[in-house]
């Protein structure tokens, strides 16, 4: 077991290195220095703030000097937002998305669940044919979509939540709406096929054959399997969140990480981007191993598998 | 003798993309007690819907028990309700599966699969239920019942496997165990094991076991009586030693004919030429006439009478009927 | 045992004796398979005609694309037309979905916009699909040490958050709709290329395969020849699924100001246009940019449910 995560945590720091020194050298071969674009900086001013954010000095010194500070975790100082660093933002941002990101992953996976579950064992009846339509929905309305009609049903037409902000329960009701509902319509319909192919396997039959009544059927027997397949894809669910907060946040002004990230982008803040970035692959990573981890406590026979290679 | 399970006039059906297959068309048989009664058939004749049937669990839909009656106890199978199926299943008729190597939950230990069957039926404490599972698991010839309880199932061989399965599926002490081809997946040596065990376990319990299987070895090995289906019928049934040194129905003989066998004075095989009928439209009479060497024009026309040979031994065949005896010698 | 009457003689009343004559027969009639057979493709589109949510989806599109191509002749209007006397007007017979801000007719914008979000659907799956056949199709089929490393790349990439990497590009390259399809690319093909090397993997060890390789056939020619018709159905469906994923990046992109730009118009463009009058109470033009994409995924999504359906051979019965 300890060999194991000790190689995952070297595929993870390889991993996240690989996609800092990508974001690294993407960003700084965009032509042109980022103070052009100010209105009139003279030369004297813009040397000196080239050298203040070392980017007057060779680009492989710039990288190192940005591993080295990213050791000590330092993200860098903001070039649009001279007081600020991106330490600050983040520290700023980043509750607020998790907070978003969390209640929402709650909410998609329960429903998404009680969703699939349900389909699957009303299989082909009318509840199976609404909750896949739904799901279908969820799946083809794009978040944002779903954030403005949300807004211009629940926030204009009928005022019974506030349009934007994120500053009390109620105030959260319509992102997490929107947010969620991509993700638990994908739940569902994972949930609804490995639920379906698990009900056809041999040791329900067993399970049958035994006597047992079928609500202990699903939830001793068929449900664990079926939530298999689902845990695998949380991870992938997790950056489709992630990515979704850039728009809910902007949307809704909801002060967190993906507001940030997309001023940043609009205003071309670049050690704001790499900072952002650098930092959501780290716990996209993070949510992986999580997944992993998951998987082993779900299914046995993994674990034997991992002791085997010990 | 006394009957444990009748089965009158069985017919089960599946709607399907295609239209209504009749897999299972008018099934009689009586289980008595402490025997081994085995269904041979080629795949597709309906001996493990039948035996399904018999559990009813089949999946309806899409499937439908469309007709007859399933006795046992006293009670017709086919009039009950879910839950007091749920009561019977597992605790006085049990089954078995195929393949061992699926029919248990992989992320459940063995011992919960064992212990839940009792627990259910049986209203037994879990350290009672536990007792029971060691004592099952001993039965079956599994060493070190008490430590292998904690362990999953892909930590079992395959033939290990099937020995739990036959262990969940006696806990309770069922009357009558289904067993639907449970030694194919098996490798021959370990077969002969699980046969073995079968009959071991006959011997102690008195249970009465219904054997579904397509290899005519195993029949040999283990039945009293043997049933032979061939679409959706029985066509033969009898004794062991009737069906194998007497077969009436030339069904029977070409199975018979198509497996090794170490006592005949011929050693060549000869395989039964063509497909079995296509169950969405069954044909009027005898389903076997199309491949049958002795067909003659009633034998599609109308189905043949279930003539009696023998107390045990009866046959659905028109060559059993005197005008055809005739005839015998014009086949060739 | 209870015995019957006749069985006392073993003779059947009902039954004349004429019908006692061995049946004549030829050889065939014995082997002969009774229900007609279908091909893999005749069955399947015999299934897909008979889902309905399927079809629709397919005819919608097809309305789609066809208002794509000629919405925009049989119209008075143009899209950078702009009237500013006649702005945020509501849908009416002169304008069929209204005005937006600077007077410029939302029904051609909404064509122009189905236009583009079509042509990135298309141009991605495309790429997708050459790339990721490519791709899967060699790692696969050369197995081994080759199959391994393109493997470790694939889950590397698999890895990456698809529209953050797309959001990088787009800041490093600028936007625009060519950008916008090679942002797409660059991650897009991971899944089809897993798809078609599961397949290839699968199938190529099937025997025909092997006879055509002790033929001494070449490499190429086996992946086109053999190869690829049997793991159509598969990659059919990854590439309807893939189509709306990339109109849904496109809209997201041109949203948050990085796809396409004004005055050009994307549904997403529009969307962004529309959502800061949401207040204002012009709802027609945030309601059909915005409906005119979920309408457009959803059919896509239907379809590519339908594919799936009809070409997985492990559904029939």
């Amino acid at each position: 077991m300890k060999a194991y995560f000790f190689k995952r945590i070297i595929a993870m720091i390889i991993t996240l290195w690989l996609i800092i020194t990508g974001t690294f050298f993407l960003m700084h071969s965009v032509p042109g220095s980022p103070f052009n674009e100010e209105r009139t900086t003279n030369e004297a001013i813009q040397k000196n703030l080239e050298s203040y954010y070392q980017l007057d000095k060779p680009l492989i010194v710039q990288y190192g000097n940005y591993l080295k500070a990213l050791v000590k975790l330092d993200l860098g100082p903001s070039i649009k937002k001279s007081s600020q660093t991106v330490n600050d933002m983040l520290g700023r941002g980043f509750p607020v998305s998790f907070e978003l990101g969390m209640y929402t992953l709650i909410v998609a996976l329960i429903s998404g669940l009680i969703l699939g579950v349900v389909a699957a064992l009303r299989h082909n009846g009318i509840i199976d044919y609404l909750a896949m339509s739904i799901a279908v929905l969820g799946i083809s309305i794009p978040n944002f979509v779903m954030a403005t009609v949300l807004i211009q049903q629940l926030a204009v037409n009928l005022p019974i939540f506030p349009v934007a902000t994120w500053s009390s329960p109620k105030h959260m009701v319509l992102p997490i709406l929107a947010l969620a509902t991509g993700p638990m319509a994908i739940i569902a319909r994972l949930t609804r096929t490995s639920m379906l192919e698990v009900l056809t396997q041999d040791y329900i039959k067993t399970a049958k054959a035994k006597g047992l009544s079928p609500v202990k059927i699903v939830f001793k027997h068929a449900l664990r399997n079926a939530l298999l397949p689902v845990v695998t894809v949380l991870g992938s669910l997790a950056a489709s969140i992630l990515t979704g907060t850039f728009v809910i946040e902007k949307i809704f002004a909801i002060p967190g990480m993906g507001k940030y990230f997309v001023d940043s982008i609009n205003n071309r803040d670049y050690p704001v981007i790499m900072g952002t970035t650098v930092f959501y692959s780290a716990i996209l990573i993070f949510m992986l191993l999580l997944v992993d981890i998951a998987y082993g406590v779900l299914d046995p026979r993994i674990k034997l598998h991992k002791k085997e290679a010990k | 003798m006394e009957k444990v399970l009748q089965v009158n006039d069985l017919h089960v059906s599946f709607s399907t993309y295609g239209g209504e297959v009749k897999a299972v068309r008018g099934v009689s048989f009586d289980l008595h007690k402490g025997e081994t009664l085995a269904i041979v058939g080629e795949s597709g004749c309906g001996k493990s819907v039948t035996s399904q049937s018999i559990m009813r669990l089949i999946p309806e839909p899409p499937g439908k028990i469309s007709g007859g009656e399933i006795i046992f106890k006293n009670i017709d199978l086919i009039k009950l309700k879910e839950p007091e199926l749920q009561k019977i299943r597992g605790a006085n008729i049990s089954m078995i599966f195929q393949d061992p190597m699926t029919a248990l939950n992989p992320t459940i230990t063995i011992g919960e699969q064992i212990m839940e069957g009792i627990i259910q039926h049986e209203k037994l404490s879990r350290a009672q239920a536990k007792r029971v599972a060691v004592e099952m698991l001993t039965l079956v010839g599994i060493p070190n019942p008490e430590l292998r309880l904690k362990q999953y199932p892909h930590q079992f061989s395959g033939g290990m496997r099937q020995r739990i399965v036959i262990a969940m599926a006696l806990v309770c002490r069922p009357d009558v165990l289904i067993a639907d081809e449970p030694t194919t997946a098996l490798d021959v040596t370990i077969q002969a094991q699980i046969l073995e065990l079968f009959r071991d376990i006959q011997k102690k319990t008195g249970v009465s076991i219904i054997l579904i299987t397509h290899d005519l070895g195993v029949v040999a090995q283990v039945a009293d009586r043997i049933a032979v289906m061939y679409a959706g019928r029985i066509v033969e049934l009898g004794t062991r030693r009737e069906i194998f040194y007497q077969p009436q129905h030339p069904y029977t003989k070409g199975l018979l004919q198509s497996v090794p066998r170490l006592d005949a004075e011929k050693a060549e095989l000869v395989p039964i030429p063509g497909t079995p009928p296509d169950l969405f439209s069954p044909p009027v009479g005898c389903a076997f006439a199309a491949r049958c060497p002795y067909a003659m024009e009633v034998c599609e026309r109308v189905y043949p009478i279930e003539t009696h040979i023998s107390q045990q031994h009866q046959v659905d065949c028109w060559l059993q009927d005197e005008r055809a005896k005739k005839l015998v010698s014009s086949f060739k | 045992m209870e015995l019957r009457k006749q069985e006392a003689q073993n003779i059947s009343p009902d039954v004349p004796n004429e019908w006692f004559v061995p049946k004549v027969r030829n050889k065939e009639e014995a082997e002969a398979v009774v229900r007609p057979s279908l091909s893999y493709w005749q069955d399947s589109w015999h299934r897909l005609l008979k889902n309905k949510l399927a079809m629709a989806g397919l005819i919608f599109l097809i309305l789609l694309a066809l208002l794509a191509i000629f919405g925009p002749i049989f119209s008075t209007h143009s899209v950078e037309t702009q009237k500013l006397a006649e702005q945020n007007l509501p849908p009416s017979s002169k304008y069929w979905f209204g005005t937006d801000d600077l007077g410029r007719d939302v029904f051609i914008r909404t064509c122009y916009g189905a236009r583009i979000s079509l042509f990135v659907g298309l141009m991605a799956a495309l790429i997708d699909f050459i790339i990721g056949v490519v791709y899967g199709g060699l790692s696969g089929y050369k197995g081994g040490r080759t199959d391994n490393l393109m493997m470790r790349i694939i889950e590397i990439l698999y890895g990456l958050p698809y529209l953050l990497v797309v959001i990088l590009v787009m800041v490093v390259i600028g936007p625009g709709l060519t950008t916008i399809i090679l942002a797409l690319s660059i991650t897009g093909w991971v899944g089809m290329a897993r798809i078609v090397r599961g397949q290839v993997l699968q199938i190529k060890n099937y025997e025909f395969v092997l006879a055509s390789k002790t033929f001494g056939t070449k490499t190429a020619r086996i992946i086109r020849k053999n190869l690829l018709p049997n793991t159509m159905g598969p990659i059919i469906v990854q590439m309807t699924l893939t189509i709306p994923s990339a109109i849904f990046a496109e809209a997201f992109l041109s949203f948050i100001g990085l796809g396409i730009q004004a005055p050009h118009a994307s549904w997403g463009v529009m969307a962004n246009d529309g959502l800061s009058t949401i207040l204002s109470g012009y709802w027609w033009r945030l309601f059909f940019p915005t409906m005119f994409i979920s309408l457009t995924m959803f059919a896509f999504n239907v379809l590519g449910d339908g594919l799936q359906d009809a070409l997985d051979p492990k559904l029939r019965r």
